[in-house]
């Protein structure tokens, strides 16, 4: 057969045949020659079909290939390297990510509340292909995940040590303290809001916001205006046809480069968190081979999720994990201080909106050690992420009109991690102030949410339930990010054959092994996160996007 | 003894499917029977089409095209899935009932070792479905 191409398409359609929905809105998709998967090569290497996009898939290959032998071969020349890079950008160039990730949330919040908002994801009749509940589960699964359990005990508790001990200075007269904004010595109360406060401001609106900017983008650009579902396409109201070409297929190498290596060196650090937690609780020996057999359950696992697909695989995992998510912060919330974390919820809230100002101010900030270290620090991480995350919601997203798009993406999330930290922190704090157990604080970082849940009842459960909600939380973006490279390397097809999602998923596993029995793990996690940086101007691009891609729409009657 | 036929499209592969094509004209003129071309898209844009709109006008188009080759009735059906890869065979067995087939005619590859983790579309159909499926080989035409 013939090539297809999109000149025999009518700009509007008409109406189809039996059984199909009726025409879903007048259509404004942009007019382009290019044909998805033009540059695709199809092929089948020993009986196995693949449909790849050739530059994106070789490049991405080889380049992924080089980093890990080097970083094998290479580590202690290596290490350093990736590490300068990224302490110049976060003490450098603090500003550019903190100034982004704020252009991020005041667009995402203004669209809410503009005329735009009322657009639809796919067309002014689509309708969505997922229910609320399991729409949500995805969304959150895939973008905060393990973090949650990771920082949900320690960072509220090590803000409130810092703030407590107040501001040092060093000779040179720069502070040498790491507490936010001015702390408050001596002040518990003060403290207790601070660190809230500051937490909050990580887990909040920033990184949805950039999330949300990602998502909506390429949502906008693939289901209203007919682009290829693959970060080049964003580009398009400013490369035009370019993004065919070589600055298309850089942008999408990046992102399966970032998403690549932020997914296997996470799964290698938190495996090692997760056979920390297990030696802990079980005295299961910490041994590489304890690490290798994680890592391989939870790449099976993974596995089968994305061979039974989005729907069965990654809807049904996401579902699970917020299920138990729920248990375990009614458990905590339950058992722990109700009423101190009930009423702290609306105070850490009122606090966090208070402090909201000064913590994102991206200029003449003088707690360079919590805006450098903590906060540029997470937003070239929320921004590494955002091509995965964004994508995937972004995937699962049509049908949704652009107002509850950003209301599910930015404002729901972000109470929620507000109730999560609440939760956990005050626990954590009260145990501290008002029970004197020092215990927590004291305990290494990955064990201090298991160290925690030993102060509560049933410390047996609740520990275990903590484990597999790491390990689980970690399946379910590891399964969704496989499916964003695979499509990413496919130039856009999300319909191309199974064992090429596959692949990846074993990739991943295959490197986070090699890593961690060959050291390096923490300097190819910092080379994933150096890409912050192209990706907050990849970002910024995005805003100016969706504004030009939504004006465009067709306006809703 | 069939009344209607269904046929399963891949419109990005129709050298794929022509043998299936073909065997589903002669039976669908030996036993006078209608033709429904069923065919599982994703939502999202792909080399077809761009969107799921054009998607079937493009699929009802090459209904009647078939149609003119064997000059039974036809009818097609588009199905959006977000994950059509995965999601095909389910898509299928419920579309046999929705679309009242009493025949499937399919093309399948040939027979390979990954059949044993990955199994083939079809099989997986004819194990589910009470409608009988014919399963075409890709070389049936030689």
């Amino acid at each position: 057969m013939a090539k297809p191409t999109n000149d025999d398409k009518p700009q509007e359609p008409q109406q189809g045949s039996e059984g199909i929905p009726a025409p879903e809105g007048p259509a404004n998709l942009i007019d382009t020659d290019y044909v998805i998967g033009q540059d695709n090569i199809k092929a089948s290497p020993l009986g196995v079909d693949v449909d790849l996009h050739s530059t994106v898939f070789m490049v991405s290959s080889v380049v992924i290939l080089l980093f890990v032998i080097l970083t094998l071969a290479m580590q202690a020349q290596m290490e350093p390297i990736f590490d300068a890079m990224f302490s110049f950008l976060t003490t450098k160039l603090t500003w550019v990510f903190l100034l982004g990730a704020n252009v991020f949330v005041i667009l995402a919040l203004v669209l809410i509340f503009t005329p735009m908002g009322k657009v639809r994801i796919g067309g002014a009749h689509a309708k969505p292909d997922f229910g609320y509940a399991g729409w949500f589960a995805m969304l959150f699964a895939a973008g905060m995940g393990i973090g949650l359990m990771f920082y949900g005990v320690s960072e509220p508790l090590g803000h409130f040590g810092t703030a407590l001990g107040g501001i040092g200075l060093g000779e040179d007269g720069l502070r040498t303290d790491w507490s936010p904004l001015g702390g408050a010595e001596g002040d518990q109360a003060g403290a207790v809001s601070l660190s809230m406060a500051a937490t909050i401001f990580h887990w909040g609106l920033h990184p949805w916001g950039a999330y949300a900017i990602v998502g909506l983008s390429l949502a906008i650009f693939a289901y209203n205006k007919g682009l290829p579902l693959t970060m080049r396409s964003i580009f398009y109201p400013i490369l035009g046809e370019r993004i065919w070409g070589w600055p298309g297929h850089l942008i999408d190498i990046l992102a399966v480069f970032a998403t690549l290596f932020g997914l296997a060196t996470s799964l290698g650090l938190g495996a090692t968190q997760a056979s920390a937690g297990l030696n802990y609780l079980f005295g299961i020996p910490d041994t590489n081979l304890t690490l290798v057999l994680l890592i391989l359950g939870i790449t099976i696992v993974a596995l089968g999720s994305i061979m039974l697909g989005v729907d069965k695989g990654v809807q049904r995992l996401s579902q699970l994990n917020m299920a138990l998510a729920l248990l375990l912060l009614l458990f905590v919330i339950a058992v722990g201080p109700t009423l101190m974390i009930a009423t702290g919820v609306f105070e850490n809230l009122l606090g966090y909106v208070k402090n909201l100002p000064a913590l994102s101010m991206p200029f003449g900030r003088e707690d360079a050690n919590f805006s450098q270290g903590w906060t540029a620090f997470y937003w070239a991480w929320w921004i590494a992420w955002s091509p995965f995350v964004g994508m995937f919601i972004a995937r699962v997203s049509r049908g949704r009109t652009v107002r509850e798009f950003l209301i599910a993406v930015l404002v729901v999330p972000t109470l929620a991690s507000v109730v999560w930290m609440t939760a956990f922190g005050t626990t954590a704090i009260d145990q501290v102030i008002n029970q004197g157990i020092t215990e927590v604080q004291d305990a290494a970082l990955e064990l201090q949410l298991f160290t925690m849940l030993e102060y509560l009842p049933l410390t047996a459960i609740t520990s275990f339930v903590g484990i597999v909600l790491v390990i689980v939380f970690f399946i379910t973006s590891s399964d969704s990010g496989s499916l964003v490279i695979d499509s990413i390397t496919a130039g856009g097809k999300v319909d191309a054959p199974k064992p090429q999602r596959v692949f990846w998923a074993l990739i991943e596993g295959g490197i986070a092994i090699a890593l961690l029995l060959g050291g390096g793990l923490g300097a190819l996690q910092t080379a994933a996160l150096t890409t912050g940086l192209p990706f907050t101007l990849v970002l910024l691009v995005g805003c100016y996007a969706i504004v030009k891609g939504l004006m465009s729409e067709p306006k809703a009657k | 003894m069939f009344n209607k036929i269904m046929v399963p499209v891949d419109l990005a592969h129709i050298e794929v499917i022509e043998p299936s094509l073909k065997v589903s004209a002669d039976m669908a003129r030996h036993y006078q029977a209608e033709v429904c071309y069923v065919g599982v898209t994703a939502t999202t844009p792909g080399s077809v089409a761009r969107t799921p709109e054009e998607y079937a006008q493009k699929l009802e188009a090459f209904a009647q095209q078939r149609g003119q080759v064997h000059g039974q009735p036809v009818s097609s059906k588009m199905i959006t899935r977000v994950d059509p890869v995965a999601d095909l065979v389910d898509t299928l067995v419920k579309a046999i009932d929705e679309v009242e087939a009493d025949l499937v005619v399919m093309p399948t590859h040939a027979h390979r070792h990954l059949d044993i983790v990955m199994p083939a579309n079809g099989s997986q159909v004819a194990s589910r479905t009470s409608a009988s499926v014919f399963l075409v080989r890709p070389d049936a035409n030689e």
